[in-house]
């Protein structure tokens, strides 16, 4: 029953979709002064449609209803209801989904927000927004269902692949579709923005609140991805520069461009073109994340099903919206009115600028690594991969000069300013830095790509901001996601200096013995679980300071037959221990997985003070 | 002479034109010391020079070839065809298993060992590596 409901409320907001499309295009003809309010009214109802459409699916996972076939394949009834719950979007039906919801849902905000814009805009803005909904209706109705009915009825489920049921991977696809979904709005506005000739800074005063927030959940969504990465694939750190996770990067350092440009159209006139370019790019590398992790490709945790069919859909859907926002672009682009207000090369806006120069720089490193391996294989059949070393050469030395504009980008005044003003105060506090990180590296003698500088800017930053906190310059949430940023990049490198591994194979009552560590493999338990048999391993870590006692767990899941590793991580603000273990075979050899991650919360705790920044931004009053 | 604007705006150009050849270049370089090639265990059998930077073999794992000692673990990987020994120290995936795909990186010893730095193995009890398919569907 909720299966029908589900199905058929989709293919209501379907036909409600092609009304709206028809609809806005013809009112954006005529110059009534009005939004239709019927326009309103079938928004509402799509809304609601795809809405319930989203329930009556969480409904039937909840009942574990196997007719349904998604719930077949993802559900099982000795599930705990909350994973019940989550596995509604764990899946590539019910992602999709998700993914129709929230870009409804935002579109119906953005309709109620936007009252006081011109009402050609708002209706354009409905037209693209609806352009893109329909995309995906036809998507989910036509090549992934999730009311498919199966018969017979099955009398069990599959199960949702444990490494899946996770509090954290339940709110990780949302989340991060928020930020993801966001930048379509970002996308249909500027383009209704173009095509009216509105892009100015009223609009950017407007469009800046629906940046910030895209931004807030898409840097909140990768940093969930991140830390369950850490602690439940065992990965033991905090970014691999795997395919999947540069996916999520590439949009977020074009929103990030976006995030400081917006600033400048609002508050000096500037950078037009600049700005509608790179909300274009924003989503269409959104877009172009979703097909690459939903085509499957690249053969990672994140693809669900490989179906081509799915993969041909999403990529000529994306080049349909890029080529139609280039078509808009080059056909209103003298909609845009020149730039008047006078520039000077030292200024704010330079600054800002050099923040683009550098995110397009990080942006392109990203490209090409992740897509150059795919490229290849499809034009010589050569397979390759790319390490993290590539990431790691190309954007550290970048990050030096990165550093120092970020800490001096602030303090440059808007229009022009001189450049004697760097006075002495400055200086010495970078001398400070630079002898700060000198000591700190001779005395750990570690030699790390360039390590000095890069600590010392980092130190740099972090002074700087920290001063900036006393001084009325600039606004409070820059200088809190800037000192964020600094907080960030000296755990990193703290990280990845300082961060020490050990691993052996063990049989319980082995004793190892490393860098002035004893590690004991103390004892093993067999615990009974509703869903899962837990192998439960008792661990010592001593040196001569401390003792630490580890209990890391191996789950045995039958539905479906799978092994995951629990770490045992022992977090405090100064480090992280992390153990983990895993059986090869039943010779009772386990093989163990020492970590001791310095500083590792911090780079999870910047993260969110970086999104603080972000989220005061928001609600800051616009003076 | 041109006016203060033109100026500004040839530099503009200038300067995106120079980040973008300099961005070309550095990616450029830094491929040729990066990239890890996939090769199979029959490609490093036929192969007629040795590689000597590191690899990734992708194959399956023999069924009751992991052998475990206090500090290493041995077994083979195989296409089905051919086969390579695999020395490995360190932590392991959660599903590295015999008679399951698994991709190996690390460097070539001859051509019927390697010593492994990293196993790979991925996170899907479905999964098998490309290279693995492609081998079983030319052996078929």
């Amino acid at each position: 029953m909720a299966n029908q409901i589900g199905n058929y409320s989709l293919y209501i907001a379907l036909v409600a979709s092609i009304y709206l499309i028809f609809q806005s295009y013809k009112l954006s003809k005529r110059s009534s002064k009005n939004l239709d309010s019927k326009i309103f009214s079938v928004l509402s109802i799509q809304s609601a449609m795809i809405l319930i459409s989203f329930f009556s699916l969480i409904y039937v996972f909840i009942i574990s209803d196997f007719s349904n076939e998604t719930v077949y394949n993802n559900s099982h009834t000795t599930k705990p209801l909350f994973y019940k719950i989550s596995g509604t979007w764990g899946n590539h039906e019910g992602s999709l989904l998700l993914w129709l919801l929230v870009l409804t849902i935002f579109l119906f905000i953005f309709l109620i927000r936007s009252k006081k814009q011109s009402k050609n805009y708002r209706l354009l803005t409905v037209l693209f927004q609806e352009v893109i909904i329909f995309g995906f209706l036809l998507f989910v109705l036509f090549t992934s269902n999730p009311f498919t009915n199966l018969f017979p009825i099955p009398k069990e489920g599959t199960g949702l692949n444990p490494i899946l049921q996770d509090p954290a991977l339940a709110i990780h696809p949302p989340v991060l579709y928020l930020g993801y979904v966001g930048t379509s709005i970002i996308y249909s506005s500027s383009l209704a923005a173009l095509v009216c000739g509105i892009v100015n800074n009223n609009w950017a005063q407007h469009i800046k609140k629906w940046i910030i927030i895209s931004w807030i959940f898409l840097t909140i969504g990768i940093m969930l991805g991140s830390i369950w990465a850490y602690y439940e694939l065992g990965w033991g750190g905090f970014w691999f520069w795997d395919p999947v996770e540069n996916v999520s990067l590439m949009p977020w350092f074009c929103l990030t461009a976006l995030l400081h440009t917006i600033i400048v159209l609002e508050k000096r006139n500037l950078f037009k073109f600049w700005t509608i370019i790179l909300s274009i790019t924003t989503f269409s590398l959104s877009m172009s994340g979703t097909f690459l992790v939903r085509s499957g490709i690249f053969n990672s945790i994140h693809t669900f099903a490989n179906d081509p069919s799915r993969g041909v859909f999403i990529l000529c859907f994306l080049f349909f919206l890029i080529f139609l926002a280039i078509f808009i672009f080059f056909i209103y682009q003298k909609n845009i009115s020149k730039d008047l207000s006078k520039t000077f090369i030292i200024s704010r806006e330079t600054v800002i600028l050099v923040n683009n120069l550098f995110m397009m720089f990080f942006l392109s490193v990203v490209l090409i690594g992740t897509v150059y391996p795919i490229f290849l294989e499809v034009i010589n059949g050569l397979k390759i991969s790319i390490g993290p070393p590539f990431y790691q050469k190309l954007i550290v030395p970048f990050l030096i000069p990165f550093l120092l504009f970020m800490a001096m980008g602030p303090k440059v005044k808007w229009i022009k300013d001189k450049f004697e003003k760097i006075n002495l105060q400055q200086f010495i506090l970078l001398i400070i830095s630079i002898l700060i990180s000198y000591l700190l590296i001779t005395r750990y003698g570690e030699n790390y790509l360039f390590a000095v500088p890069l600590f010392g800017l980092g130190f740099f930053l972090l002074f700087f901001t920290i001063k900036d906190f006393f001084s009325k310059y600039s606004a409070l949430p820059q200088k809190l996601a800037h000192f964020g940023f600094s907080l960030f990049i000296i755990s990193v490198l703290f990280n990845g200096i300082l961060a020490k591994e050990y691993s052996s194979n063990m049989k319980v009552g082995d004793k190892r013995e490393f860098m002035s560590k004893t590690l004991i493999f103390e004892n093993l338990k067999v615990i009974q679980k509703s869903n899962y048999q837990s192998l439960v391993g008792e661990f010592k870590v001593l040196d001569h300071r401390n003792n630490l006692k580890f209990n890391p767990e191996i789950r045995i899941y039958n539905q479906p037959k799978t092994l995951t590793s629990e770490a045992d991580i022992i977090s405090t603000i100064y480090s992280d221990n992390f153990l983990v273990f895993n059986v090869l075979k039943d010779d009772g050899y386990y093989n163990v997985r020492y970590q001791y991650k310095p500083f590792m919360i911090w780079i999870w705790l910047s993260v969110i003070l970086i999104s603080i920044g972000g989220i005061l931004s928001y609600f800051k009053k616009n003076d | 002479m041109y006016g203060k604007k033109v100026k500004l705006r040839a530099f503009f150009i200038l300067l995106i034109f120079v980040s973008l050849s300099l961005t070309a270049f550095l990616v450029f370089k830094s491929f040729e010391e990066n990239v890890v090639y996939f090769m199979s265990p029959s490609e490093i059998k036929n192969s007629s020079e040795l590689e000597a930077k590191k690899i990734r073999v992708g194959g399956m794992v023999k069924k009751k070839s992991i052998k475990i000692t206090d500090s290493e673990i041995n077994f083979i990987i195989t296409d089905f065809k051919n086969e390579l020994i695999v020395s490995f120290k360190g932590p392991v995936p959660n599903l590295f298993e015999e008679g399951k795909g698994a991709v190996v990186e690390g460097f070539l010893q001859d051509r019927n060992y390697i010593k492994a730095v990293k196993i790979l193995a991925k996170h899907d009890e479905n999964y098998m590596p490309p290279e693995v398919k492609d081998a079983l569907e030319k052996s078929n």
